[in-house]
């Protein structure tokens, strides 16, 4: 509670307050005081005056019993405490307390203190001298006094008393004293007015500071809390809702922001973290499986080298020895994944192929109730393939299919065939090099799943940079620069600057410049700049002339394929298989497949069936 | 007593140490088994061996030590490394640790034959040229060493730079001597890739082995020898110079010719 921001707020808040409304009510209170003070300075002159004025007649006349009279008559009055008279001499001779009269007054005492300070008495006061505020008692109301000297006067010392001499200068004092009781109360009420308002202030802003800091800061600052709680437990996908335009929401989208890319770099992690283990698992595998693969390798070797004679052991013998050698070509394909290894390519024939691996999965599919039609022509050409790959990607693919289909049962198709390709469309730039010999494919922007080719390039005044597609006259380019329709492109190596235009040429098709490249052993590449053109020209390779390829489908009547999945399903750790798949199988397939040279792509429809269609080059 | 064995085979399977015996029955060599390598060299030091096959991942001493230890007490019994590990790293790396071949697990009949009766050639020619007192001369040479500047994986495969930056690719003359009679030669394609301490050419001789020629450096195969193709007697008459087998374009020369023997410092 007291480390909560809204507490704290609201103390700092309110110790604010207090010290203004304090200091505000210190020079208020004590400005009111000081008006009220002069105000009683001025009333108590002016009734000492009246006193004086209404007793000067008797005086004269020297009426004592009459001057007693009006003095205690006033003396009666609420507000006053005494009145007295004095003579020169301090002798009391006229008070409202009757008790007094008579008696000598100190000359240091409170009253007189003012004029015999020093040695000669003072005549005239001003009259912040005249007056002084004491207490009787420690405990009683404050009392004001104020004298008011009474001055010898020519109808003084002409009465007919002839009392007091000409020569005398004051006569007499006329102390007057005033009880302060009601203007304390005053000052008083004013203070706990104070008081109580700077406790209502105190309130009011604590309440509404409370109530804001709720709405602006606890609130959000609660989800953030809970947040940050359920990420460090773990929940990487939770966001936080949006929190406004203050730093908060700033906060908040950073925050949700952070969990993206945590939530990224664990998915990176744990992926890796996937072929980390896998490599592990490979090379335990690899040690451990081939031992007694060693064990059933010589001696089914061993015995098929003692058994010349006998025919039938022979065939049984040749499977074993044959089936053998295939784990350990496994096992080193599992040890040589994480080295990308190249293939081992012979002359095969593909349908024998397609047949191996049919006989793997075959009992698998018929269990499903999954017929298999097969369209296998004879007199295929052969292909330079590494047979081993070859069969894991149709094993693989035939396996997906089957899992694609379930236990409902359905159909899976697969067809091999011969086509001829032109290189126009088909041809693919793996290797490109600037005049300088500088490297300009980019693996990271992939188009097709290829590495694509990156120029830089100028138009208009802006620079940026140009990602051909790889396949030779396909032109899903990637145009990562601003410009017009029809402006002139401006092509260089990115990392030399070399200009990739010939200026000696012009675009067959549109006339305008043309860019072109070296590929290594395999001349030179050239291609129109404009945006619109499709012209390319890649002379080594139109030289060869259209190329065989034998094209292999394989069909399923499975469930398909979502169309926004198809982009991803050759990336690796891609699965939706869940923890019972690596997401490898399919990455695994477009490397061999690349490794060959070929091409592997996916047609598919919801609920309909996939295709998948595999093009190896006849070499 | 000391015995006089052909084979020490050193595995901590009892299974491959089995098989080895037995399929070594068919050519009538004496084997001695041992469970490590530590049990081994007290054989060693014991017994008399031609030839030693030994396994990588032991509990005790693993081969690359017991390679190591041969070396230090100067023991110069030709190695044979097997190992179901079977990388290209291991296969280098023995072969550079001193090791005269690398047999990766598993293995058939003919591959351990071919490999164990290389062995024993080796072997052969070796003691021949320890036991040989005076100055060589043509009638009594062993075999001819690969020339200066040549660079070899083992003893068995060559490589040499040229000015282009291109590597020649070929066998040793002391390989060709411990292989007797070759029928043909299978070799690999153009455009191929070659995988340094992989099989680059199979050997098939006349005694029904087949012999791996373990490729001295990666690189993609951009010529083969014509002549060589025609005549593989060509090999035989001059395996460094006419009788090359390909040339590469070497995938990555600069780490890998730090795990090649330069040539100048051949022995036997």
């Amino acid at each position: 509670m007291l480390n909560k921001i809204s507490f704290k707020l609201i103390f700092t808040v309110s110790l604010a307050v207090i010290i203004i409304i304090s200091a505000y009510a210190y020079f208020n209170i004590r400005a009111q005081s000081k008006v009220l003070l002069t105000e009683i300075e001025r009333h108590a002159d002016q009734e000492s005056e009246i006193i004086k004025s209404s007793t000067k007649d008797a005086m004269l006349n020297n009426n004592r019993e009459l001057i007693h009279k009006i003095i205690k008559t006033i003396g009666r009055q609420q507000c006053i405490h005494t009145v007295r008279i004095l003579n020169k001499e301090g002798e009391i001779i006229y008070s409202s307390d009757t008790t007094v009269i008579g008696k000598m007054l100190d000359k240091k005492a409170e009253a007189c203190y003012t004029c015999h300070a020093s040695g000669v008495p003072m005549e005239k006061l001003p009259m912040k001298n005249r007056t002084r505020i004491f207490r009787l008692y420690p405990d009683s109301a404050r009392i004001f006094g104020i004298i008011n000297p009474i001055y010898n006067e020519p109808s003084c010392y002409n009465a007919p008393c002839h009392v007091h001499p000409r020569n005398k200068k004051v006569l007499g004092v006329l102390d007057l004293t005033i009880c302060l009781k009601f203007v304390d109360q005053k000052i008083a009420d004013a203070k706990l007015k104070m008081v109580i308002f700077a406790i209502v202030s105190i309130l009011a802003i604590s309440f509404i500071l409370w109530f804001f800091v709720r709405i602006w800061v606890s609130k959000p600052v609660n989800e953030l809390v809970d947040a940050t709680k359920e990420v460090a437990a773990g929940n990487l996908n939770y966001t936080l809702p949006e929190l406004g335009n203050d730093e908060l929401g700033i906060l908040s989208r950073s925050f949700n922001n952070m969990t993206k890319k945590l939530a990224e770099a664990r998915l990176q992690l744990f992926q890796s973290d996937k072929l980390a283990s896998l490599g592990r698992l490979a090379a335990g595998v690899a040690h451990e499986i081939n031992n007694p693969l060693t064990g059933i390798l010589t001696y089914s070797s061993f015995l098929l080298k003692r058994t010349k004679d006998q025919p039938e052991l022979q065939n049984d013998l040749s499977v074993i020895v044959r089936e053998t050698k295939r784990s350990r070509e496994i096992v080193k394909g599992l040890l040589d994944f994480a080295r990308q290894s190249v293939p081992k390519k012979n002359k095969a024939n593909i349908n024998q192929i397609i047949n191996h691996s049919l006989k793997v999965v075959e009992n698998q599919l018929t269990i499903s109730n999954i017929e298999i039609v097969k369209d296998l022509p004879e007199n295929l050409p052969e292909v330079t393939v590494d047979a081993n790959q070859i069969q894991q990607v149709f094993t693989n693919l035939l396996v997906n299919a089957g899992h694609a289909i379930g236990e409902k049962g359905g159909r899976v198709s697969i067809k091999s065939s011969v086509l001829s390709l032109k290189p126009y469309g088909n041809a693919k730039v793996k290797q490109a090099l600037c005049p300088k010999g500088h490297n300009l494919m980019d693996p990271v922007v992939k188009i097709h799943g290829l590495a694509s080719i990156k120029m830089g390039a100028k138009a208009d005044g802006n620079s940026g940079f140009i990602h051909l597609d790889p396949i030779y006259g396909k032109n899903e380019n990637h145009y990562g620069i601003q410009m017009k329709e029809g402006a002139q492109l401006d092509l260089f190596c990115p990392k030399c600057q070399v200009s990739l235009i010939d200026k000696k040429k012009k675009c067959p098709k549109c006339g305008s410049p043309v860019y072109f490249f070296e590929i290594p052993g395999k001349g030179r590449f050239e291609g129109c700049t404009a945006k619109g053109c499709d012209w390319q020209f890649w002379q080594e390779i139109e030289n060869e002339g259209a190329k065989d390829y034998i094209e292999i489908k394989i069909s399923d009547t499975g469930c398909g394929i979502p169309k926004e999945n198809l982009p991803k399903i050759f990336e690796p750790f891609y699965t939706t298989k869940g923890q019972k798949g690596t997401g490898l199988g399919l990455a695994v397939i477009w490397g061999i497949i690349d490794n060959h040279n070929g091409t592997i792509t996916v047609d598919s429809e919801v609920n309909v069936g996939t295709t998948f269609t595999v093009r190896l080059p006849v070499a | 007593m000391s015995k006089i064995f052909d084979v020490l085979a050193i595995d901590d399977e009892q299974v491959i140490l089995d098989s080895i015996v037995r399929l070594c029955s068919l050519r009538d060599w004496q084997v001695d088994t041992a469970q490590d390598a530590l049990i081994g060299l007290d054989k060693i030091s014991k017994n008399k061996y031609k030839i030693i096959i030994s396994d990588i991942m032991m509990p005790q001493l693993d081969g690359f030590e017991l390679l190591d230890r041969l070396r230090q007490e100067d023991i110069n019994i030709p190695v044979i490394i097997t190992t179901g590990y079977s990388t290209v790293e291991n296969a280098v790396k023995s072969l550079y640790s001193g090791a005269i071949d690398f047999l990766p697990k598993p293995f058939t009949v003919e591959e351990l034959l071919s490999c164990l009766s290389r062995g024993m050639r080796y072997r052969e020619i070796q003691e021949a040229f320890e036991a040989h007192q005076g100055p060589i001369d043509d009638d009594t040479i062993f075999f001819v060493p690969c020339p200066a500047k040549y660079y070899r994986l083992g003893y068995g495969s060559w490589s040499l730079l040229e000015e282009d930056g291109s590597l020649k690719v070929g066998l040793t003359d002391l390989f060709l001597r411990t292989i007797e009679g070759i029928e043909r030669i299978e070799f690999m394609n153009i455009e191929e890739e070659i995988v340094q301490g992989n099989s680059c050419a199979q050997i098939y001789t006349n005694d029904e082995l087949v012999h791996h020629l373990l490729a001295p450096i990666s690189g993609r195969i951009v010529k083969r020898n014509k002549n060589l193709l025609k005549d593989h007697s060509l090999i035989e008459k001059d395996p460094y110079f006419e009788g090359w087998m390909y040339t590469i374009i070497p995938t990555d020369l600069d780490f890998e010719s730090k795990r090649l023997i330069p040539c100048t410092a051949e022995t036997i």
